[in-house]
């Protein structure tokens, strides 16, 4: 009870003040705790905002992975932001070997494609071997049995990267120009990679909604979700249901990957962390094990992680605004947890199954 | 169990080809997986026997050697016949070997003709050479098949030796290898005991076993485990089977053997020993509180560094001419004093709030606290008060009124992380039998059973959350103490997996498990930032660590040493149906209906 008055409190606080600020930056109230206080301009609002868009449907991405498991197995994969991260270093691979041989900048849209494809591929394959290696044998154990081994998994997947790759930080090649120019849409500048990212998300949603809801495939995973036993017994092979949902999970790991690696232009071994577990916030954020919710989440999450520093933080007078990002997206995590466990979109789910 | 009936072994070359060429395969992946990752090139500085064996080749002459055992292992069911091990397994063993070596070979083959050093940083002439032992390509090939062929029948022939050699082969080979490992742990225990010259004598100039010395110390090993086979068994069953005063005479001479051999022994070792034994402490001091939040109590806390940062923050805050913001510079045993309760209040500030949700939920909640309990002392919002990224430096060492003990003596270190992982022990063991400890129990078998015998699920799980806070805040005390300062980076989430790890490699619940966990994976591979006897690994500890948590999940989640009621929850389902066998034997068709009525209500 303390603890939600406290938050909540210092929200309000901080969004007052922030709108003080915004009328009269010389106002007493913005003035109370940041001296310093100016007024954002409607640029740079609008740049926090396409900024945290774009990395708000790369959570939302990778929370798909982690809803669809939950729905199916009701457990969280943990490893499920390795998953990303391997996607993202094919990536790196990939495109520098079309560097190396000049295809990169002659024939920029192929090798794109042709490293999405890559990538997405070689997610899937590890998110099915994971799958079949280390959570199949868990499948009627206790609860906490195949998280823990999804921690496991995650620390082996990252020292391996580790080892196989150097702790170095490797950085993706030079982009074509008109992608990393501005470009101006209904007064928001955006730049072209950014564009990029949100277009393919919407396009994979978009294959993922029909896979999902239009296709037998769906049909069976959306059973399997519902009742495992009785999908089994309507001649549904849930094995074959469990690992197509493990392996639809990691494609969109892997594209996020891809478009991670375009947008941030580097990728070192433990790059799957913060993504993963803030897809996994954006996941609980929507309801987990719906869809749609995850993919919001993941707006509403990347949108306060980029805002909330400036609007909220920055009122309070708190110092290096920008290095709390991570710890506004925590907080967010534990705000829905303590409010509203079942998520923006969740259903109102049995004493089982409630967080 | 019911006998094994055995049918006469099959023919020699009657072999199931399919499962050979199986396990070849993923052995020949975890081969060059294992090579890729660069151990072999690591731990090749690190020499078993000097010069023939570094501990690099015995990193992947293991690998047919289990995979051979594995192939050729018949899965015996209950009341099927099994044909006895002979030849045919042997040769089993032989042919999954030879197939596991075609990885190496197309390795050797890849790194020869192409060059793919930029992403892969292990490939290359190093590693070539090391595979190739620096004597050619042909040489290289086969004499990979060749080992690897012999290793895999080796690794099948363990089903054919008799009980008996089976016992004298494996502890002679384990024997040298541990004997190795321990090279400089003996080295600075014998300079204690006057005994450098049986150092001399065993060890090589240059670290590791002479030739000669190898096969002195592989005859030593099995002599002393056929000798005592069965003794130390029959020791512990007549010890339990004691009752009243005699037991409990027995007990204390046990306990006061140890306690002479703990207190007396650091006296004798020099500054190596000491300091790792002082690590092991520290980390069994974490493992014990975390123990008791996700062995007994069942809550999986991944945040479980926050409270080992508290300890230690507060520690330095309190401690610390340097601290930026408030620095009292009282003493280390008042100092100590407000940490617990600091670490207690935190303890009940991160656990109040998710302490009702479910488990799964649980974990990645405080392991988001932790994370951002990190980013705050890191942060310039706290720098003011917690130094952000620079930390806190100049931690005095510890006074206790008639004896000062610095960070830098790390006998003093020694017996001050002695006395507190004695405390600690003393508190779980205390614990873990008093009305607390079996709600703890009681809410990790069923929350909603033990809710409705009138436990208050809550105010216990809170408890839980509160004494391993307290145990963790000790452990940051005496490492700000030893270090000397206090830096953000040290309390990483890595931390608390790897205090996760050695709880469920000890045995989760189980307060012997944990000891010996953190014996075995803090001092062999050693801690996130210390490191261990096998200083080699470097990074590549975080590897192990990982697959062994992974591992130990899949084959034996009660842990190496188990906790009797643990292992019984873990393995329900086979207990019942133990308990269904039986009574199919024993009794009659009445007792046969309960029996797997009870299965059925289980298994729902």
């Amino acid at each position: 009870m303390v603890i939600k008055t406290l938050l909540v409190s210092l929200v309000v606080i901080g969004v007052v003040a922030f709108i003080a600020q915004q009328i009269d930056p010389s106002n007493a109230f913005a003035q109370w705790r940041n001296p310093g206080a100016r007024a954002l301009t409607a640029d740079q609002f609008k740049g926090l905002v396409i900024s945290g868009l774009s990395q708000g449907v790369l959570y939302g991405l990778i929370a798909l992975g982690y809803s669809m498991v939950y729905g199916v197995l009701g457990f969280i994969n943990f490893a499920h932001g390795e998953v990303f991260m391997v996607s993202v270093y094919t990536g790196y691979i990939a495109s520098h070997k079309f560097a190396a041989n000049g295809m990169w900048e002659s024939n920029f849209l192929l090798c794109l494609v042709i490293v999405l494809v890559l990538a997405t591929t070689v997610a899937t394959a590890t998110a099915i071997l994971m799958e079949r290696i280390a959570y199949r044998p868990l499948r009627n154990s206790p609860r906490l049995i195949p998280l823990i081994t999804s921690i496991g998994v995650s620390f082996f997947l990252q020292n391996a990267v580790l080892g196989f790759f150097g702790p170095s930080t490797r950085s993706y090649p030079q982009l074509p120009e008109w992608l990393s120019k501005q470009y101006s849409i209904i007064t928001f500048e955006i730049s072209g990679t950014k564009l990029m990212v949100l277009a393919v998300t919407m396009v994979s949603m978009a294959g993922l909604w029909y896979l999902v809801e239009r296709t037998k495939t769906g049909k069976a995973m959306r059973a399997v979700a519902e009742d495992k036993e009785i999908a089994s017994l309507m001649g549904i092979n849930v094995n074959r249901i469990i690992v197509t949902t493990f392996g639809v999970g990691g494609a969109m790991a892997g594209v996020a990957g891809i478009m991670f690696g375009l947008l941030f232009r580097a990728v070192h071994p433990m790059t799957g962390f913060l993504p993963g577990i803030k897809a996994f916030t954006a996941a609980v954020v929507g309801g987990i094990g719906n869809l749609g919710g995850a993919m919001t989440g993941g707006i509403a999450l990347g949108s306060a992680e980029s805002i909330a520093p400036m609007m909220i933080l920055e009122p309070l007078g708190v110092p290096g605004v920008t290095q709390l990002k991570d710890a506004v997206a925590f907080t967010v995590l534990v705000m829905v947890l303590l409010f509203k466990p079942s998520g923006l979109f969740g259903e109102q789910l049995s004493s089982e199954d409630r967080p | 169990m019911t006998e094994i009936k055995m049918a006469p072994a099959a023919k020699v070359l009657d072999q199931d080809w399919r499962n050979i060429f199986r396990w070849g395969a993923i052995c020949a992946i975890t081969l060059v997986f294992i090579s890729l990752v660069g151990m072999p090139a690591k731990l090749d500085l690190r020499l078993i026997i000097n010069p023939t064996l570094s501990l690099g080749y015995v990193s992947l002459f293991w690998i047919p050697v289990m995979f051979g055992f594995v192939a050729s292992t018949h899965i015996a069911l209950e009341g099927m016949e099994v044909s006895r091990p002979g030849m045919r397994d042997v040769l089993t063993g032989l042919f999954t070997g030879l197939t596991g070596s075609f990885g190496l070979v197309l390795l050797i083959l890849g790194m020869n003709n192409f060059d793919i050093t930029d992403p892969l940083v292990n490939w290359g002439p190093p590693l070539l050479d090391l595979l190739t032992t620096g004597r050619g390509i042909g040489t290289g090939i086969l004499g990979w098949m060749a080992a690897s062929a012999f290793l895999g029948m080796a690794g099948a022939s363990l089903h054919v030796l008799t009980p008996l050699l089976r016992r004298i082969v494996s502890s002679a080979i384990l024997g040298m290898i541990s004997i190795a490992i321990l090279e400089d742990a003996i080295d600075d225990l014998s300079e204690g005991f006057r005994l450098e010259w049986l150092v001399d004598l065993i060890y090589a100039k240059r670290g590791g076993l002479t030739n000669k010395s190898a096969i002195i110390v592989a005859i030593v090993m099995a002599a002393v485990s056929v000798l005592a086979q069965g003794k130390v068994k029959k020791a512990k069953a007549n010890f339990f089977a004691l009752e009243g005063p005699a037991r409990k005479k027995w007990s204390v001479v046990l306990f006061a053997g140890t306690a002479a051999v703990v207190i007396i022994l650091p006296m004798f070792a020099g500054g190596y020993v000491n300091s790792l034994l002082a690590n092991v402490g520290i980390f069994l001091l974490l493992a014990l509180g975390l123990n008791i939040v996700v062995g007994l109590a069942g809550i999986l806390d991944l945040g479980y560094v926050a409270f080992f940062a508290v300890g230690g923050y507060s520690t330095a805050v309190l401690t610390s001419p340097q601290s930026p913001w408030f620095a009292p510079e009282i003493g280390f045993v008042p100092a100590l004093l407000v940490s617990v309760v600091l670490a207690g209040i935190a303890g009940l500030a991160i656990g109040a709030p998710v302490i009702r949700m479910r488990g799964d939920y649980l974990a990645i909640v405080t392991l988001g606290f932790g994370e951002i309990i990190r980013l705050l002392f890191m942060s310039d919002f706290l720098k003011p008060y917690f130094g952000g990224a620079q930390g806190i430096v100049n931690v005095p060492g510890v006074e206790l009124g008639f004896l000062t003990i610095s960070g830098t003596d790390p006998k003093g270190v020694f017996y001050l992380v002695l006395a507190f992982s004695a405390l600690a022990i003393y508190i779980s063991w205390r614990l873990q039998a008093s009305r607390l400890g079996r709600s703890w129990m009681a809410i990790r078998e069923d929350e909603q059973v033990a809710e409705a015998m009138g436990i208050n699920t809550v105010n216990s799980k809170l408890m839980a959350f509160v004494v391993g806070a307290v145990l963790a805040s000790f452990a940051g005390s005496i490492m700000v103490a030893r270090v000397g300062s206090v830096f953000p980076n040290s309390f990483m989430i890595l931390v608390s997996i790897i205090i996760l790890v050695v709880v469920i490699v000890g045995g989760m619940g189980s307060i012997p498990g944990v000891i010996v966990g953190s014996f075995v994976l803090i001092g062999v591979l050693g801690g996130p930032r210390q490191p261990g006897l096998l200083q080699e690994f470097g990074q590549l500890k975080l590897l192990i660590y990982g697959a062994l948590l992974v591992f130990m999940m899949l084959k034996r989640p009660e842990g190496l040493v188990p906790s009797a009621r643990r292992s019984q929850e873990l393995h329900q389902d086979e207990f019942l149906q133990d308990a269904w066998f039986k009574g199919d034997d024993e009794a009659d068709g009445s007792d046969e209906q309960t029996a797997s009525a009870e299965g059925e209500g289980a298994s729902v």
